[in-house]
């Protein structure tokens, strides 16, 4: 795999929008640019012969042939797009249609004074030095691909700046649209956001398909939690059905900062999510959960590293899966303790529940510790649907396919249940509960 | 309201009710007493159809239809409550959302219209006054983390707010401190009603100074080897069950 005529392909592209547009952004990005598609050449895409791409061959995705252009692109209307994104009329948000920011979907009225919200061409146009400073600082370019690609072809996206000090009462949603008909896309959309000191923020982050037919997006998001902030980020990923999605969240957390970071998976064909959480200052926090929802031939693949760099930091990971069908989860869960981190405390917890006998879940955890005065734990499951429970709810009255949605739905709410943002927390209620009719 | 005749069933192809008679008529409670492994947990498994039982003989007349040929879900929804020893706890799913959605289940059955989130809500607050139980708790999802008291005092509620025609006890004291058994025993007697049959099934005499049968039977290796009033609850108190071993093999 990861042939040279793959990256061939993806390096005209690169050369072409070079030869097209990188003239006009500052000397720092193109180089950044430059950076990323040299990397990507050299690393080509993962193959399962790398242990942490074990369990998923990108092979479609190195297939995709992204040349073919000739669709229609559908006008999604507002009330579709907020719905589609489990977000609110009223909402502070940015949209993006196939990467590039929809000011007319927008909207930044109840944006709080002093707090930076700006599509990323917007402030690569204004050639901020702040942005130059932070793009690219933390993700992880050279060792991912997958991050090399999306920065070689950083083109638009969000940028969230919170100065020290600011609380953000409002969530901030970021949605982005990809697919058309007929069109054979791939997207890039790229996320920084930086909470100065002692700020607060929530940001919801949406990713929606607009088509049955296959594309490739590729999202980066990369967040600095600066000291004693407090951060939630909820990843919702809502996909077309044939949608290849690969999403990087790479996130860095200063002293006693605290992160409460959701992964929430519910659509594409092929799906890879990769979270990589630094806890760089001391007494940092971090709570991590995932839940994904796979059938028919989906395939799930959610890998987190959480690494304790300095003393007392913690971190909490709970990931749960419900896989119907013949789906394919996985879940690779890595934390690091490094030597200077003594103190540590991180807990690990993956759930899986199979409704069905084709359906496959392939769980790994790892932990690597070079300190000695550490707590870690971690543990798996995997499970089919309580029998206990099952009688438990019919004896109450409930039918068996009803009992068997309930208890499926409850697997899910646990997790959904830790978000924080309620207007989200209640309409991914709901849909679970909807989604679950149908088993 | 309940006739069991000649009732056996057996689980992993081990036999352990092995011919069981009992009547129980409307508005009647009764208690059934038995040594650990005699089968008493598996009689009220039977009657509200636990699939890992299999019956091997007999059958069960409920209010002239035969339980036995019904799924668990037809008969609760007929009025068959099972209070059980060890509740089930299910993280992600509030007790409220739970007991609203079993009661408009059997609702929806009996042709009567589904309750809306406020009715329930109603309703719920006044049945959890008899079982003394906090609302929050009710909100807390399905007996996750609740002690056993708790977790016996929700399972009181739910009989309370399904309001069922027969009500299994299976072993509803166990696990509980004096206060909690009290608090559980004066919600059972508070739903004692003349249309409503009860059989509490117990390892202990103690649950049966509080909640007073009519009828008692003591169950033996798979049979009902002995039954009679409550004073017999005092007998077996005074002098255990090996007096009664010798008629478990009589004919």
């Amino acid at each position: 795999m990861a042939s040279t005529e793959t990256q061939e392909r993806y390096l005209d592209a690169f050369r072409e929008r070079r030869s097209r547009g990188n003239a006009k952004s500052p000397a720092w990005l193109n180089e950044l640019r430059e950076a990323g598609i040299a990397s990507f050449t050299s690393l080509g895409f993962p193959t399962p012969k790398i242990e942490e791409w074990k369990y998923t061959n990108l092979e479609p995705i190195a297939a995709f042939d992204f040349s073919r252009r000739a669709g229609t692109r559908k006008k999604i209307s507002q009330a579709d797009l907020l719905s589609e994104a489990f977000a609110d009329a009223s909402a502070i948000r940015l949209v993006f249609l196939n990467g590039v920011y929809a000011p007319e979907l927008s909207s930044r009225d109840r944006l709080p004074e002093g707090v930076g919200l700006q599509s990323l061409a917007e402030s690569i146009k204004g050639d901020d030095e702040f942005l130059s400073t932070q793009l690219g600082r933390y993700a992880r370019y050279r060792q991912q691909s997958l991050v090399a690609l999306n920065t070689a072809f950083i083109g638009d996206g969000a940028v969230l700046v919170v100065p020290p000090g600011r609380r953000l009462a409002e969530p901030v949603q970021l949605i982005y649209v990809s697919g058309a008909d007929g069109e054979q896309l791939v997207t890039h959309p790229r996320t920084l956001i930086f909470l100065g000191a002692g700020s607060e923020a929530k940001i919801i982050e949406s990713y929606i398909g607009m088509t049955r037919e296959s594309y490739f997006c590729n999202a980066v998001t990369e967040l600095i939690a600066e000291r004693d902030s407090l951060a939630e980020h909820c990843r919702v990923q809502r996909e077309g059905e044939a949608a290849f999605h690969t999403g990087t969240f790479e996130a860095k957390l200063g002293r006693g900062a605290h992160l409460t970071a959701h992964a929430v998976t519910l659509a594409g064909s092929l799906v890879r999510n990769d979270v990589h959480v630094s806890l760089e200052g001391e007494g940092a926090e971090c709570i991590l959960n995932g839940l994904y929802l796979g059938a028919g031939r989906q395939h799930i693949d959610n890998s987190t590293v959480i690494e304790h760099v300095k003393p007392r930091a913690r971190s909490f990971e709970l990931y749960k899966g419900i896989l119907n069908g013949a789906a394919h989860g996985v879940f690779n869960g890595k934390i690091v303790v490094h030597k200077d981190a003594q103190k540590s405390d991180a807990r690990q917890v993956n759930k899986n529940l199979l409704l069905s006998d084709d359906a496959v879940v392939n769980t790994k955890p790892q932990l690597e510790i070079h300190a000695d005065d550490v707590k870690c734990s971690h543990g798996s499951t995997i499970g089919q649907i309580d029998p206990d429970a099952l009688f438990y709810f019919r004896s109450r009255g409930l039918g068996l396919a009803e009992a068997r949605r309930l208890l499926s739905s409850a697997f899910a709410a646990d997790v959904v249940a830790r978000i924080k943002v309620a207007s989200l927390r209640q309409r991914l209620d709901e849909y679970i509960l909807e989604k679950f009719r149908e088993i | 309201m309940l006739d069991i005749r000649g009732l056996r069933a057996k689980v992993a192809d081990k036999e352990i009710l092995r011919g069981i008679d009992l009547h129980v008529g409307a508005g009647e409670v009764h208690a059934i007493m038995g040594p650990n492994g005699s089968g008493k947990s598996t009689l009220a498994h039977v009657l509200a159809g636990r699939e890992n039982y299999q019956v091997t003989g007999g059958e069960v007349i409920y209010q002239g239809k035969d339980l036995l040929a019904m799924n668990p879900e037809t008969r609760a929804r007929e009025g068959v409550f099972l209070a059980f020893q060890y509740p089930v706890e299910i993280p992600g799913m509030s007790t409220v959302y739970f007991l609203r959605a079993a009661l408009n289940a059997a609702r929806k059955y009996r042709g009567l219209e589904e309750l809306d989130a406020m009715d329930f809500l109603a309703l719920i607050k006044e049945r959890m006054k008899l079982v003394e139980m906090d609302q929050a708790l009710a909100n807390r999802p399905l007996n996750e983390g609740f002690s056993g008291g708790e977790k016996k005092r929700n399972e009181i509620l739910q009989m309370a707010v399904l309001d069922p025609t027969l009500a299994l006890l299976d072993e509803t004291d166990s696990g509980l401190d004096i206060d909690a058994l009290r608090v559980v025993a004066n919600g059972v007697n508070a739903l004692r009603r003349p249309d409503r049959a009860m059989i509490v099934i117990t390892h202990y005499q103690r649950l049966l100074n509080y909640i007073v049968p009519d009828f008692l039977h003591v169950l033996f290796d798979g049979r009902i080897i002995k039954s009679g009033t409550k004073e017999l609850a005092l007998e077996l108190e005074r002098r255990g069950y090996d007096w009664l071993k010798g008629e478990a093999t009589a004919p």
